[in-house]
């Protein structure tokens, strides 16, 4: 009875996927499972896989959040840019990211929440604001990063040279904040009363109303905090690549997305989880990454997202209508017994 | 019958107040154009190039519209526009050898247009399909083909922008009719066709319809498959014409020509009154707003000093200004 729950999961789908696809590669190249090209897929997880956890927040309170690169972007350049050598300490450039992206996030979420405006619309809206004024008004350019979060960059927890081509691959200490990230998200999302509401107002808009929860409080909570998570990943972005690039994360929000709807969080609210969304992320990385180590030349890597994101979206659309013709049929039988 | 008439009526009047509201602001800003910029607006060069510039978004943002109309979203159209062109422009070259006859090489860029259509009707259908015969949301199944035109544009161009093509080719897209260019003249007549089908047509109020509410169109026996896939046909087309349009203005196609074309022609679509939800819309007002930005666009490339990245904050800003203008305006009208 349980493993039949557990096999009807997208997760498990997913993670049988993963499998397969990891054993492919190995088969093909025989560079899969050698420690440096795993480290070298954490660390390339790590960016992707924060901004798909504060995604999976948004789309599973009913929204969805396309700015969150441009908050990313424009907080990033603002505290390494204006700020930069005023601090030895890394904290606060964090600070200051977390509490521009939360502002912006704000402006959304008020919006969003406040004029029932579909949210796509209006993140893309101010996903061109945020841009405008980081390329007009900053100026935007390459610029060399600050000494602080410089430091933060080269600390590395862990460095796995491979003994057969002498390649060193270095995890750097975001990987642990990525781990915090999702270990506290799994605890907003399942176990506390505002993890409830998320769901909740994702769900049925009114039923939740209905029911008490404060729909205005918590949309506009859940782009705050997408907004102060981007500011924060923004940052690490930035000391991850040991420079500023400003223009370096602008479209990652469609891969985010399709990660989390590969991961099986519904695109019209309610329904998902954190572990779908790892494993989504975890999924579109390596058959990125990999691509190389198939022979396939890496131009057709953008072929290759978005024949993932229409197969897999297509099979999580046609099981979500199986469930509601279910439902439709066990409804109409009764009746009759 | 008659409590019909006139519920009918006040319709016509409703979505007439729109295209007003939209001719006192073109008006508004022709006069501030004026007023800025006189003598620099207010001539024949500026005409010129103000005209050469608006057909190829004007057209994605009839597309998105569309799209828009039916409660969805087109993010693929500028792609499709990109591929389309790139294929043709394959096709312009595979076929057109040297030496071949001034008439000859006419014909082939004709052939080359129609290749270029045929994919707009194919991607369209693909983008149709797939929201209807899978269920796959609208923004996701775009998203996932604008990826994959994306790809299939760079893969076929090596990622780098394709030229070489016949002088003929930018002579035919660069001429004019008279004294109409013939970008105006493509836009103009694919704007008058779709725009007679979404307010005269069956297909148009079914549109309307199933952007309304799908889940009564299905039962009212409606075929919501073939209507999304005409409507999203219908899209793929106009932004192949756009591509056409770029590929022979530029005389090169690239993978990623006019990425900042999505933003834009959503933008314009809902200041032209089509409703981000659906069900609400027509192309007069989607051509009076294309007609509004351009002039905008114009106004703003007369300042030395406004960096071109911040026409983004401008783009960014109307949109959300727009919709809650409209907003208010429609509380207003429900209260009465």
């Amino acid at each position: 009875m349980n493993l039949k729950k557990i096999t009807k999961k997208t997760e498990f789908y997913i993670a049988v996927i993963i499998l397969v696809f990891c054993i492919l590669v190995q088969l093909r190249s025989g560079q899969f499972f050698t420690n440096n090209n795993i480290v070298d897929l954490l660390r390339s997880m790590t960016i992707p896989m924060m901004f798909c956890v504060g995604e999976m927040m948004v789309l599973i309170s009913g929204g969805v959040d396309c700015s969150f690169p441009a908050i990313a972007s424009l907080s990033m350049y603002f505290v390494c840019t204006r700020m930069d050598g005023m601090f030895g300490n890394p904290l606060p450039y964090f600070l200051v990211a977390i509490l521009l992206g939360l502002m912006m996030g704000a402006l959304n979420g008020f919006i969003v929440a406040k004029f029932k405006f579909p949210a796509m619309i209006v993140t893309l809206g101010t996903s061109s604001l945020f841009l405008g004024i980081m390329q007009g008004i900053l100026g935007s350019s390459e610029y060399p990063l600050t000494s602080a979060l410089n430091a933060l960059g080269t600390t590395k927890i862990l460095t796995a040279t491979n003994a057969q081509s002498g390649l060193t691959s270095e995890l750097p200490i975001h990987f642990v904040f990525m781990v915090i990230l999702i270990v506290a998200t799994w605890f907003l999302m399942n176990k506390t009363m505002l993890g409830r509401a998320i769901y909740a107002v994702g769900g049925d808009e009114v039923a939740a109303a209905r029911a008490g929860f404060n729909v205005f409080g918590t949309r506009m909570f859940i782009f705050c905090l997408s907004g102060a998570l981007a500011g924060f990943i923004g940052v690490c972005r930035a000391s991850m690549l040991l420079t500023v690039s400003p223009n370096n994360m602008i479209g990652m929000e469609m891969d985010v997305i399709a990660a989390c709807v590969l991961g099986g969080v519904s695109l019209v609210g309610g329904r998902g989880g954190i572990i779908g969304a790892v494993l989504g992320t975890a999924l579109m990385t390596i058959v990125s990454n990999s691509l190389i180590l198939l022979g396939v030349s890496t131009q057709w890597s953008r072929v290759f997202t978005g024949v993932i994101i229409i197969v897999g979206t297509a099979v999580s659309a046609i099981q979500e209508q199986r469930r509601k013709k279910k439902l439709f049929v066990t409804v109409s039988a009764k009746p009759e017994v | 019958m008659n409590k019909g008439k006139t519920s009918f009526n006040m319709k016509m009047f409703t979505r007439d107040a729109n295209f007003v509201r939209l001719f006192i602001v073109f008006i508004a800003v022709f006069i501030a154009c004026c007023a800025l910029k006189g003598s620099q607006f207010l001539n024949a060069g500026n005409f010129e190039s103000m005209v050469k510039q608006f057909p190829e978004y004007g057209l994605l943002a009839v597309a998105i519209g569309l799209a828009l109309l039916i409660g969805g979203i087109d993010l693929s159209a500028v792609y499709i526009a990109n591929l389309s062109s790139i294929i043709a422009g394959r096709f312009l070259i595979a076929i057109a050898g040297e030496g071949a006859s001034e008439g000859t090489v006419y014909a082939m860029i004709f052939a080359s247009f129609l290749v270029a259509v045929v994919i707009g009707i194919l991607a369209g259908a693909l983008n149709g399909y797939l929201i209807s015969g899978f269920g796959i949301p609208a923004m996701l199944a775009t998203l996932g083909t604008q990826s994959l035109f994306w790809g299939f544009g760079v893969v076929l161009t090596g990622g780098s922008s394709m030229s070489g093509f016949p002088t003929q080719l930018a002579s035919v897209v660069n001429g004019s009719i008279g004294f109409i260019p013939v970008t105006v003249v493509i836009f103009t007549v694919a704007c008058v066709v779709v725009g007679l089908i979404v307010s005269r047509t069956v297909l148009g109020r079914q549109m309307k319809m199933y952007g309304t509410n799908n889940k009564a169109t299905t039962y009212a026996g409606l075929n919501n498959m073939k209507l999304v896939i005409t409507t999203h046909v219908i899209a793929g087309v106009l932004a192949s014409l756009s591509g056409i349009i770029m590929w022979g203005r530029y005389s090169s196609c690239r993978a990623d020509n006019g990425s900042a074309y999505t933003m834009q022609a959503i933008l314009i679509a809902v200041m032209g009154g089509v409703s981000p939800n659906g069900g609400k819309g027509n192309v007069q007002g989607v051509v009076l707003a294309v007609l509004i930005i351009q002039m905008v666009s114009s106004l703003l490339n007369m300042f030395n000093n406004i960096p071109s990245a911040c026409r983004q904050i401008i783009w960014g800003g109307l949109l959300l200004a727009v919709m809650i203008f409209n907003y208010v305006v429609d509380s207003r009208a429900k209260r009465h």
